[in-house]
């Protein structure tokens, strides 16, 4: 095992799994507020590319304008999508519910499937073009480093706007008891809307990063959601940043079996080990055991 | 349970089911509906493992999917008899059931249903990869259709008797279970596993229980398409096709064995009907979910179950009775 491509797994595991993570937070966020798995998540991440890219070709803007438009239309989609199916039935069975955001999901593939067409785009790497750095061996794109960096900031972010701001501090009380809250005067129901605002918002930002590295077409917010789902599980449940960690685990682990063992199976690796890790410690690595009250 | 109401409902199966042919004589429809039928043996069990021990799987597809490329390559590639090869295939899945069930039950609802996931994308990329097994991406072709003693299925209307036989089968079994002391037990699980335990029920064997014989179904079902068709491909047991159960399981009606019927038979037969609407499909299916489940919470069966209180003039239980 040489140091150069151990490093090279490594960065690219770190660089793939940065979208995971922000995937991953967008459902824990949604789920604390409402105890649903969002399945539109990984639609979110794929609207996020899919749109910039749109907007770059389709009105000529330049590729800031275009990433900000994209980020924006898909916040919106995500208070819409609150608005319109998931604000109705309050209430119903969380199984219900899931399967609203399935269809919620297959609607907008459909929809982007049908506007923007069946082909793969990608996005020119941020603030230049490739000038690879040569790493103990490894070549790192700026790209990869951008997405790290960008992933990092949106974590402070979060956890900035959670622990600080009255804001974040009323959902947070939301996530963990919806009547206190109520009780106490927080408007559950603009919180509940927030958390889909703000998941929508992290995975396109997720989508965006990703898109000059990996290209982008209708249909790749399936396995992100999922992998994304995985690493949220991976995590623990319900603590964002077990997720974003889960994220980079899972990334990396895809790298390290892709490398080493085979690329065919990639995508297996991540959920063997998750099955494993599961079935060793149920509740996550970073989750508490679960309590139940009778 | 009112075990008239039930009777009746499985009277009024019957009758649909086996007067179709009848009345309907067009080959197209037919096929819809033998794959119907075989998707509908698959929800049933679904529908007993989530409606009534309430524990989510999101990988039933890999069940499916094992049986149906054992069977198909012990018949294909090593001559065994379709029964036989069937037969394998079957208790092959139903030993994985044992073996990822024991483990994975262990786990609460939604790390359950990751688990599975998980576990169905496994057996979803090996079919894949195992190129030389199981002819990669691009299929296994060339699979014996079903025969037994010397009989062969080759019509489609022999077939979708046969089908719509071990359906029968399948929904009987069910009925069976359901109001059985199992069926209890199972569903006591569903409300509080800790009260079920204090109440005496050995929980761990319930669920593994049910766990293994949903996946039974499944490898059954999988067992009749691969044999119907004469083709299998990963692609028809892919993620989409463990969520599409769940969904027609709760779409039909999760509390009920005949919400996994008609739940398989809408989800089974619309997209051949939005194939006339080509760019809209998927647009149009996705709205449609979202739709019956916001305005038809308890699903099919519960919207019949509403619909007919109105006429009645009473207060139905909205689809919780079977």
């Amino acid at each position: 095992m040489d140091l150069s491509s151990f490093l090279q797994y490594l960065i690219s595991g770190l660089t793939v799994g940065s979208t995971y993570g922000l995937t991953a937070l967008g459902f824990t966020i949604i789920f604390n507020a409402t105890r649903v798995i969002n399945f539109a998540q990984g639609e979110f991440v794929m609207m996020g590319g899919m749109l910039s890219v749109f907007f770059m070709s389709a009105l000529g803007a330049g590729l800031m304008p275009a990433i900000v438009l994209a980020i924006t239309c898909t916040t919106i989609v995500g208070v819409c999508m609150e608005r319109l199916t998931i604000r109705p039935v309050q209430g119903a069975h969380v199984i219900n519910i899931i399967i609203i955001t399935i269809g919620v999901s297959i609607f907008i593939r459909g929809m982007v499937m049908l506007f923007l067409g069946k082909d793969t785009y990608v996005l020119p790497p941020f603030f230049g073009q490739e000038n690879i750095i040569d790493f103990f061996g490894a070549s790192i794109m700026p790209q990869s480093l951008w997405i790290l960096c960008i992933t990092m900031l949106v974590l402070a972010g979060l956890r900035e706007f959670f622990n600080k701001t009255i804001f974040g501090k009323a959902m947070l009380a939301c996530s963990f008891e919806q009547k206190a809250a109520h009780l106490v005067g927080i408007s559950v129901d603009r919180m509940v809307m927030f958390s889909f605002a703000i998941s929508a918002l992290v995975g396109s930002i997720g989508g965006v990063i990703l898109t000059p590295i990996t290209m982008t077409s209708y249909d790749v917010g399936i396995i992100l959601g999922l992998k994304g789902f995985a690493a949220c599980i991976l995590g623990g449940l319900g603590n964002p940043f077990g997720a974003a960690a889960g994220g980079l685990m899972i990334g990396v682990l895809e790298a390290f079996g892709a490398g080493y063992i085979s690329s065919a199976f990639k995508d297996a690796f991540a959920f063997i080990i998750l099955l494993a890790i599961l079935f060793v410690k149920p509740s996550g690595i970073f989750g508490k055991a679960e309590i139940e009250r009778v | 349970m009112e075990g008239r109401k039930s009777l009746f409902a499985f009277i009024v199966f019957v009758v649909i089911a086996y007067g179709f042919p009848w009345v309907l004589t067009n080959d197209y429809y037919l096929s819809i509906l033998i794959l119907s039928g075989i998707t509908a043996i698959g929800v049933v069990g679904l529908n007993l493992l989530l409606g009534y021990a309430g524990q989510i799987s999101i990988g039933h597809a890999a069940f499916f999917a094992i049986s149906a490329y054992t069977s198909a390559i012990l018949t294909t590639n090593y001559g065994l008899p379709v029964f036989a090869g069937m037969a394998v295939g079957i208790v092959l899945s139903a030993v994985v059931a044992v073996v990822i069930g024991i483990p994975a039950l262990k786990l609460k609802a939604l790390s359950l249903a990751m688990a599975t996931l998980g576990f169905g994308l496994i057996v979803y990329i090996c079919l894949n990869e195992a190129i030389t097994f199981t002819g990669g991406p691009s299929g296994f072709v060339g699979i014996p259709r079903f025969n037994i003693l010397g009989h062969y299925f080759y019509s489609d209307l022999h077939y979708y008797y046969l089908v719509t036989g071990v359906l029968t089968l399948v929904i009987i079994i069910s009925l069976n279970i359901i109001n059985s002391r199992a069926g209890r037990a199972l569903k006591a699980i569903h409300s509080s596993e800790n009260a079920a335990r204090v109440m005496g029920v050995n929980v761990a064997r319930f669920k593994l229980f049910v766990f293994v014989l949903s996946a039974l179904f499944a490898a059954t079902a999988g067992g009749l398409y691969a044999h119907y068709l004469s083709f299998v491909a990963p692609s028809s047991f892919d993620y989409h096709f463990s969520i599409k159960l769940i969904v027609m399981a709760v779409l039909g009606g999760m509390s009920s064995v005949w919400g996994g019927v008609l739940g398989a038979l809408f989800l089974t037969s619309m997209p051949e009907f939005l194939r006339m609407y080509e760019e809209l499909e998927t647009i149009l299916y996705g709205l449609i979910l979202i739709l019956c489940m916001m305005f038809m919470p308890t699903g099919i069966v519960g919207g019949f179950s509403k619909l007919a209180g109105l006429f009645m003039g009473r207060h139905s239980k909205g689809g919780k009775d079977v």
